[in-house]
């Protein structure tokens, strides 16, 4: 799979943002681990991988079974290693910040530990004796991936069905690239499926390829992991106009091909979100000059993380806080978006259009929820555009269970993993007729 | 200002700060550089008929990602011809005639005792110290530990080197001895002006685990060697506190083992040392760690109105005691600052996996059914003491990772002081017992 990406895509120009620990670094590091009792960076980790051990692990130089501890809470732990926002998880929680210490740098000690791993080609799992039984899983992203492997491991079959040409979800086809390239996420698919037994139908679009019915007619239970769909538009004119993209669209096309690029261009990224900050970034590192953000709130109060906004800010991009795209105008072509300003009530303020060149717009203001795919199956409750499940995934729907961006509307990779392990272990119970589900 | 001048057996030095005789003290390049960086004295490294050593020679215990912690050597006495060693004691005495050098010797019979004590005189030296103590290599040869470990050989041997010289002696002590005490007792005996101790002890620092050899290794076999370092301070002060107290001995210490800084250094002194020696420390980090020691040991002297090394010394030795003696009903408790604590409870799996069991998370099922209050003004992770079972072991204390965080409070339980020995004697009551009961 790692042939069809190609190397010249423009993700290909990234280093990482974040560099790997040499062995060196490595040690003196996780012998700074105070190894807590109960740790809070255990604690806050979706997957609640058992940090301090797999760190004292890493210092004794039993990187193998440093490895195993993370992997057997997160099979997604290469990646998630990578792409994980650990400022505000497990790094944010570690007690050294109560005593005003640097934190352990846990993600870059979870990816010498997983980067070790897949080197050495270490496997550490085998799929469970066979049962008989199988699950299909729509969508192939880290919550079906997390899921299909705990599935495997309890000896039923599966089936992902993916709309893309590739698997990984957004791992392959959004992740920022300084955090982690595609072909990173490729390698990781493949490790994961590694475990054998899981049959991969790419291109296969539920609803067109299948019914829902005939999934179900098909498995014994079926996981929805379909992510989440399409970015949203503005709905302002001039938005189709060349050279206006969705922000997620776009760095799909920038992560798995080579977007033409005029680097003197001036890059326009509408939102104030994570989404946003990556696009920022991209287009910043991709070397067009001029990027800018427009968001309609404040700084203070912007959604995308902190420590990203910082990093973009040293990187000389720009904002334009309380400012509202009204119009995106130019002659075929996007030339300039018309703006308006916004008083703290977020009202427009009469008066205060402006207009900021640009001749390439990213549209980041959220994607829509795929829980409507699901809205005609008795039993399955959407609550606006989310699957509605328990704790362990179960939509009420018997046999149905959902995880990752289209449950939970738009997290991280890492509660996606959790997410689709928590099922696999409910979906199980429910196949060996444990409970209802 | 303190006066750091230090006389040790009639051996005097601007600080009690020597190097031992050891491989930092093997030449005269080495000792004058030290002497530059501060140091007050050095034992040369030991003279006697020169050896051939072997490759390689050094082990280390690492804690923790500490390296070093401990160390270990199978290195022998001098390598360097006596010619050599004495010219370059005397260019060293000349060049820095008011510090301390003191030469080790290990030989065999008396004939060479008589002679290398003269030739050792003759450079200049300011004292002898005779090594008694090495465990490994000339031991096997009827010298060092072979002779620190028979009394009466060692009185012998201390015996002749007093006759032969004018100078101080110093008996380098073994602490591969059941007591040391005897031992100390036969170099007075011998008319030794003052012991140093402790020698290295015999040990295997660690194994190869992937050939299957003991470290260090040479070619494919080990051997057994001496351990120093930070980790043997212990059985050190032990030694040094044992010759210290007993009333017979009387004769001024030179503490070695495991000295790595000024506290250390403190802590022999008060223990009944004089001067103290140090090696290892100066192999890992160099000759330069002698500054810290200087000041450090000058501010803590203000502090507690020391105006002399000699009215230090010792100023522990009296609270040094026996079990029997120690006061039963001193209660303390653990107290947690919840303001420093960081929340790692590292106490808690302390005291539950290691101790008494007394410490809890503040929002767990214990702390509930005990009634245990959260601390005032910490936040959630701060742990919770039950202090009826506390018995006050410092455990916590001791894992805890902020300085000063855990305290260990005194609690006045209303019960006069008893010791074991007025409990058994005089029947003197005792308080009930803390942590027992379950």
């Amino acid at each position: 799979m790692t042939d069809q990406l190609p190397e010249d895509r423009s993700e290909a120009v990234f280093g990482d943002f974040k560099t790997a620990l040499t062995r060196d670094q490595a040690l003196v590091e996780a012998n700074r681990c105070l190894f807590c009792t109960d740790a809070p960076c255990v604690k806050v980790c979706p997957t609640h991988i058992d940090i301090p051990q797999f760190i004292r692990k890493i210092a004794t130089d039993n990187v193998k079974g440093s490895a195993k501890t993370i992997f057997e809470s997160n099979i997604l732990g290469m990646s998630c290693a990578r792409v994980c926002p650990v400022e505000v998880l497990c790094v944010g929680d570690c007690v050294y910040n109560e005593m005003g210490v640097p934190p352990i740098q846990i993600g870059k000690l979870q990816r010498y530990s997983t980067d070790v791993a897949f080197a050495e080609k270490w496997r550490f799992f085998e799929a469970g004796p066979d049962t008989g039984r199988s699950v299909g899983l729509i969508g192939g992203g880290p919550a079906s991936l997390a899921c299909a492997h705990e599935l495997r491991r309890r000896g039923h079959r599966c089936t992902i069905y993916e709309k893309r040409s590739s698997l990984g979800g957004l791992n392959t086809t959004g992740v920022a690239p300084y955090k982690m390239r595609a072909d990173k996420s490729v390698e990781e698919v493949e490790w994961v499926l590694g475990i054998g037994g899981v049959d991969v139908k790419l291109g296969f679009d539920v609803g067109t390829d299948a019914t829902l019915d005939e999934i179900e007619k098909d498995h014994d239970a079926v996981f929805f992991g379909a992510g989440l769909g399409a970015d949203s538009a503005l709905g302002v004119p001039g938005e189709d106009l060349p050279g206006v993209f969705g922000a997620v669209d776009w760095i799909e096309k920038m992560k798995l091909s080579k977007l033409p690029l005029d680097k003197s261009a001036t890059c326009v990224v509408v939102g104030g979100g994570n989404t946003a900050i990556d696009a920022v970034r991209e287009a910043k590192g991709l070397g067009i000059e001029r990027v800018v953000m427009v968001y309609r709130g404040v700084e203070e109060k912007m959604s995308g993380y902190e420590h990203e906004w910082e990093a973009a800010k040293a990187e000389s991009v720009t904002a334009e806080w309380r400012t509202l795209p009204i119009a995106f105008e130019g002659n075929g072509k996007v030339e300039r978006v018309k703006c308006q300003r916004l008083d703290d009530a977020k009202k427009p303020i009469a008066g205060s259009e402006v207009s900021i060149p640009a001749s390439l717009v990213l549209v980041a203001i959220g994607q829509s929820k795929l829980g409507k795919m699901l809205e005609k199956l008795p039993g399955v409750t959407i609550d606006k555009g989310r699957v509605v499940t328990d704790e362990h995934g179960f939509t009420g729907r018997k046999g149905w269970y959902a995880g990752g961006d289209c449950r939970n509307g738009g997290k991280e990779v890492v509660n996606g993993a959790a997410e689709g392990k928590a099922a696999a272990i409910a979906i199980d119970s429910f196949l060996r007729g444990g409970n209802s589900g | 200002m303190a006066d750091l001048t230090t006389n040790c057996g009639g051996i005097v030095s601007p600080n009690p700060f020597w190097l031992a005789s050891a491989p930092p003290a093997n030449s005269g390049g080495q000792v004058q550089r030290a002497f530059d960086a501060g140091w007050g004295g050095a034992v040369w490294k030991t003279l006697g008929q020169p050896i051939q050593n072997v490759s390689s020679r050094f082990g280390a215990t690492n804690v923790r990602g500490v390296q070093g912690a401990g160390f270990n050597n199978i290195e022998l006495i001098t390598d360097r011809s006596l010619d050599i060693n004495f010219a370059e004691i005397a260019d060293t005495k000349k060049k820095y005639p008011k510090h301390a050098v003191i030469v080790s010797l290990m030989v065999e019979t008396r004939e060479e005792w008589k002679d290398i004590i003269k030739r050792s005189i003759d450079t200049g030296a300011d004292g002898l110290e005779l090594n008694f103590g090495c465990p490994h290599g000339m031991c096997e040869r009827g010298m060092g530990s072979a002779v620190g470990q028979e009394p009466r050989v060692n009185q012998e041997i201390t015996s002749w080197a007093v006759e032969y010289s004018t100078i101080p002696v110093l008996v380098k002590l073994t602490p591969n001895v059941a007591d040391i005490v005897p031992h100390g007792l036969a170099a007075r005996r011998g008319g030794a002006h003052g012991v140093s101790l402790i020698n290295t002890i015999k040990s295997i620092i660690s194994v190869d685990i992937d050939k299957f050899v003991p470290e260090p290794r040479v070619a494919g076999l080990s051997t057994n060697g001496g351990y120093c370092g930070a980790a043997v301070k212990p059985i050190a002060l032990h030694m040094v506190a044992a010759l210290a107290r007993n009333r017979e001995f009387g004769l001024p210490i030179s503490g070695i083992g495991g000295v790595s800084n000024w506290r250390d250094a403190v802590e022999f002194i008060l223990l009944g040392s004089t001067s103290v020696q140090v090696c290892t420390e100066v192999m890992l980090r160099g000759f330069r760690v002698v500054e810290d020691m200087i000041d450090g040991l000058e501010t803590y002297m203000d502090a507690h109105g020391f105006k002399t090394i000699e009215s230090m010394v010792g100023k522990a030795v009296p609270a040094f005691s026996e079990w029997g003696d120690l006061d039963l009903n001193y209660e303390t408790v653990a107290k947690i600052d919840p303001q420093k604590c960081i929340g790692c409870q590292l106490c808690v799996a302390a005291c539950q996996d290691g101790a008494h069991q007394c410490i809890f998370p503040q929002d767990g099922p214990d702390a509930k059914r005990l009634s245990l209050a959260a601390p005032q003004g910490g936040h959630t992770r701060v742990p919770v003491i039950d202090e009826s079972e506390c018995v006050g072991c410092n455990l916590c204390k001791i894992v805890c990772p902020v300085p000063d965080c855990i305290s260990m409070v005194e609690v006045d339980n209303g019960f006069a002081p008893s010791t074991w020995n007025e409990h058994v004697t005089a029947g003197k009551a005792l308080r009930p017992k803390k942590g027992a009961s379950h």
